[in-house]
């Protein structure tokens, strides 16, 4: 039974951490389904995380939190936007300028807010999201097997990770039962053929770019308002990039994204679990290898484990018409 | 005027300093197949994206049905019933053909409502015209004839009465070619109306009603196509009377010079791209390789480059073996009297952004006359390209300009130029003229056939299968990576059409 402890805890703290990887490789998979790649995810997040922490800090509201995360991670979306779709700039560059403008921007209007060193003030409760508990969760926690799954896996998360998990199936069914789907994973593979149906490329990439802003929005948000109460600098810590690698590594397919971000988010609880406990066998790992098992991964599986990832065909290239 | 269905109005339009359409005039009669033929960079495709609404003409009108409209973009042009099927298909590939067909015109934000909608329309459709197609099938996997049927459904699905075929053509069998005509013949028989652009003469002979001709952005002339003749038309192409045929004596052929035998290269994903294939080219001759594009050619031409590694099977360039296999170095094959004209020039035989004179001493810029070791002799370089620029009249004459600037057929004199003038034993061209005009076009034949005529073995490449016939001394048939049979230049275009199409090559493998 102490196994099945560990394990529901393993398996709670990887729901914990992968929140925001799904959040933020959805994002990626609305841009990069429509062609425009986005390496900015990072920043993104953690603009958001940031605006999401000083709003909710001087408001004393959730929401108002949320809010401002939402803005400020659509309009960076949208200068990444102006940038690779309107001005037909490098899309790589693009994102690295807003990352790197990100990192530094937080920072100094941070101290310059709030005078804490570039964090924001800690949150009090009503200006964080609440753990949402699922009736009768307490009741049946001692029944064996199912009250721990039931109570501490299924209840016991932020709002935030339900909304995450439903984005999942969201996602799908958008971009692949919708007309507005049709069209973003059309203009992701070709351009060309969408403009001669006439419609617009520019405006359906700007609104993917939007969607993508949004889910950024979501997972920066979550970062400061319920995985910590505030904002801390360089909080993201990298998970953009590891979206990045979630979404390469799912094939730009929304379930697989789920999994892979879920598989990433596990690899980082067992590296919390366990630092400083010795592993049979191999004795006592250095804490800075477990800490680097999610990264190695990603370069292993990359590297040729998942086969040959296919890439939406126009992606990266902005839209020049033919002559 | 109930009959005209086009008709445009001093159409013009200029990129930057490039004029492109100058003061076009064009009436297109209902129900009619109207041709309009002119060498590349003449004009045709930008007067067809400004009918379709891809650009705007800088003057002039469009009249649609006798009314003039306003095409500001491909919606106005569906609108007014115009229907466009592009020489580079724009067809989403891992869509399937339902999917394409929807695309731009789903009726509903929900796709399910309109899939079967769209499904029904898709059946009947197929029904009127002939015109079948499985709805389910991605692009990707279908062959490119069934490809370019489902962009001709896009239009038809749109309701387009008026049908633009931008160089239909280019990617097709004859056979496959065959069957768009009967098509475009039943559309037009159906009461539609078709421009039909094109820059081989024989298909506008074959097919239209009327032909117009274009040359240096403007329309020249228009024909009624029963009244005119190939050589008219060439004529006004080119702007001067053109030698369509290309005269040539009687082959020498005389020692082996290159010799493959059994050879077989696999792609990265493993799949065969050439199998088994033996046969030789003697001095003096010239041995052309027919085939629809994707059969095995140019896998073929590159292993024999040195380019790309052979799986198996060996190759000799006069009489001493070429480690195929192994590490053949396209540099050392040069060495030793090969020179290769690659079928791709842009990305392989030029680099764009050098000078003309760069690119024509590109892979030869060891050569003791081109550098000392260390640095270049930029004036010796400079003067060679001066005088292959003469020899080959290479347009514009200036051996210091960035080598994007040329045009097509320039660009490809100058690699032209590069191989031929090292004197080589044997020479093999991939794909001489394509992108090339009419006129570059003769120039080039001449070329090869001068070089059979010296003693050279020459090794020919082509997709157009009229270049094939014309120049070639023994014509080997290649389908699905194997020589499926050798004909003599004789052979008709319908029994090589026959083995580039795998038919009659499997009955003769078999025998």
């Amino acid at each position: 039974m102490d196994f099945f402890h560990v394990l529901i805890v393993l398996l709670e703290s990887t729901i914990r951490v992968s929140v925001p990887l799904v959040f933020a490789a959805l994002a990626g998979l609305f841009t990069e389904r429509a062609g425009v790649f986005d390496i900015s995810l990072e920043g993104k997040m953690l603009g958001a995380a940031f605006a999401a922490g000083a709003a909710a800090a001087v408001s004393q509201s959730v929401w108002v939190g949320l809010a401002a995360a939402v803005l400020v991670s659509v309009l960076l979306s949208l200068v990444h936007g102006y940038a690779s779709i309107t001005q037909r700039g490098n899309q790589i560059v693009s994102g690295v300028a807003i990352n790197f403008i990100v990192a530094g921007a937080t920072v100094i209007l941070g101290e310059a807010w709030f005078r804490q060193g570039g964090r924001t003030p800690a949150l009090v409760e009503g200006a964080r999201f609440q753990i949402v508990n699922f009736p009768g969760a307490d009741a049946i926690r001692d029944v064996p097997v199912l009250g721990p799954i039931y109570a501490d896996l299924l209840s016991g998360h932020f709002l935030l990770t339900y909304v995450a998990f439903a984005m999942v199936p969201i996602s799908w069914w958008i971009l692949f039962r919708t007309r507005f789907g049709l069209r973003l994973r059309a203009v992701g593979e070709n351009p060309g053929a969408v403009d001669t149906a006439g419609i617009s490329v520019i405006w359906l990439r700007y609104r993917a770019v939007i969607c993508c802003g949004i889910l950024c929005g979501f997972a920066g948000a979550y970062l400061s308002l319920a995985m910590t109460a505030g904002f801390v600098k360089g909080m993201t810590a990298g998970k953009g990039y590891i979206a990045l690698a979630a979404l390469i590594f799912a094939k730009w397919r929304p379930v697989n994204v789920m999994f892979a971000c879920l598989l990433f988010g596990f690899l980082d609880a067992l590296a919390i679990r366990l630092q400083g406990a010795p592993l049979p066998l191999i004795g006592r790992v250095p804490v800075q290898l477990m800490q680097a098992l999610p990264y190695i991964l990603t370069v292993v599986l990359l590297a040729g484990f998942i086969g040959k990832a296919i890439p939406p065909k126009a992606g990266g290239v902005p839209y020049v018409k033919e002559r | 005027m109930d009959d005209i269905a086009i008709e445009l109005r001093g159409i013009d339009k200029s990129f930057g300093p490039v004029h492109a359409n100058r003061n076009i005039n064009l009436t297109v009669r209902k129900g009619t197949i109207h041709g309009i033929i002119g060498e590349n960079g003449a004009g045709k495709s930008t007067l067809m994206s400004i009918l379709y609404g891809f650009y705007q003409a800088d003057s002039g009108e469009i009249l649609v049905g006798g009314r003039p409209v306003a095409i500001r973009d491909p919606n106005a042009a569906i609108a007014a019933g115009i229907g466009m099927v592009h020489q580079h298909f724009m067809l989403v590939e891992n869509f399937t053909v339902l999917e394409n067909v929807m695309l731009g015109a789903e009726d509903n934000q929900i796709l399910n409502k309109g899939i079967a909608k769209a499904r029904s329309e898709l059946k009947r459709l197929e029904r009127e015209y002939a015109l079948e197609v499985n709805p389910d099938a991605l692009i990707e996997d279908l062959p490119v004839g069934l490809q370019q049927r489902v962009e001709i459904l896009k239009a038809l699905y749109r309701k387009a009465d008026i049908l633009i075929l931008d160089e239909p053509t280019g990617v097709l069998t004859p056979a496959e070619a065959d069957h768009l005509f009967r098509i475009l013949a039943q559309l037009k028989a159906q009461g539609k109306t078709i421009i039909f652009i094109t820059h081989k003469l024989r298909e506008i002979m074959a097919i239209t009603d009327e032909v117009s001709v274009m040359r240096r952005g403007e329309m020249v002339a228009t024909r009624t196509t029963g009244e005119t003749s190939v050589e008219e038309l060439a004529e006004l192409m080119v702007g001067r009377r053109v030698l369509l045929r290309v005269e040539k004596g009687d082959s020498k052929p005389a020692d082996v010079k290159l010799a493959v035998q059994g050879l077989t290269v696999k792609d990265s994903r493993g799949v065969t791209m050439v199998d088994n294939v033996t046969f030789e080219v003697r001095a003096g001759e010239i041995v052309g390789i027919a085939g629809v594009a994707g059969n095995g050619q140019s896998e073929l031409l590159e292993a024999i480059a040195g380019i790309r590694r052979a799986t198996s099977g060996s190759v000799h360039l006069n009489g001493r073996p070429v480690d195929v296999t192994g590490h053949a170095d396209p540099a050392e094959l040069r060495s030793r009297g090969l020179a290769h004209v690659p079928e791709d020039r842009h990305h392989v035989g030029l680099v764009l952004k050098f000078e003309e004179s760069e690119n024509a001493i590109l892979g030869y810029h060891h050569d003791p006359r081109y550098s000392n070791g260390v640095f270049l002799n930029i004036d010796a370089i400079r003067k060679d390209a001066e005088e292959k620029i003469g020899k080959y009249d290479i347009r514009p004459p200036n051996a210091r300009l960035k080598t994007a600037n040329f045009s097509g057929g320039n660009q490809q004199k100058i690699v032209l130029a590069r191989e031929m003038e090292r004197d080589p034993d044997v020479l093999i061209i991939g794909q001489p003229t394509r992108g090339v005009d009419v006129g570059a076009i003769e120039f080039i034949h001449k070329r090869i056939i001068e070089m059979r005529d010296q003693g050279k073995a020459v090794l020919l490449v082509s997709v157009e299968l009229d270049e094939i016939r014309s120049l070639s001394d023994r014509i080997l048939v290649m389908f699905a990576g194997r020589v499926v049979g050798e004909r003599s230049p004789e052979a008709t275009e319908g029994e090589l059409g026959l083995l580039m199409a795998g038919v009659e090559g499997r009955k003769e493998a078999a025998e």
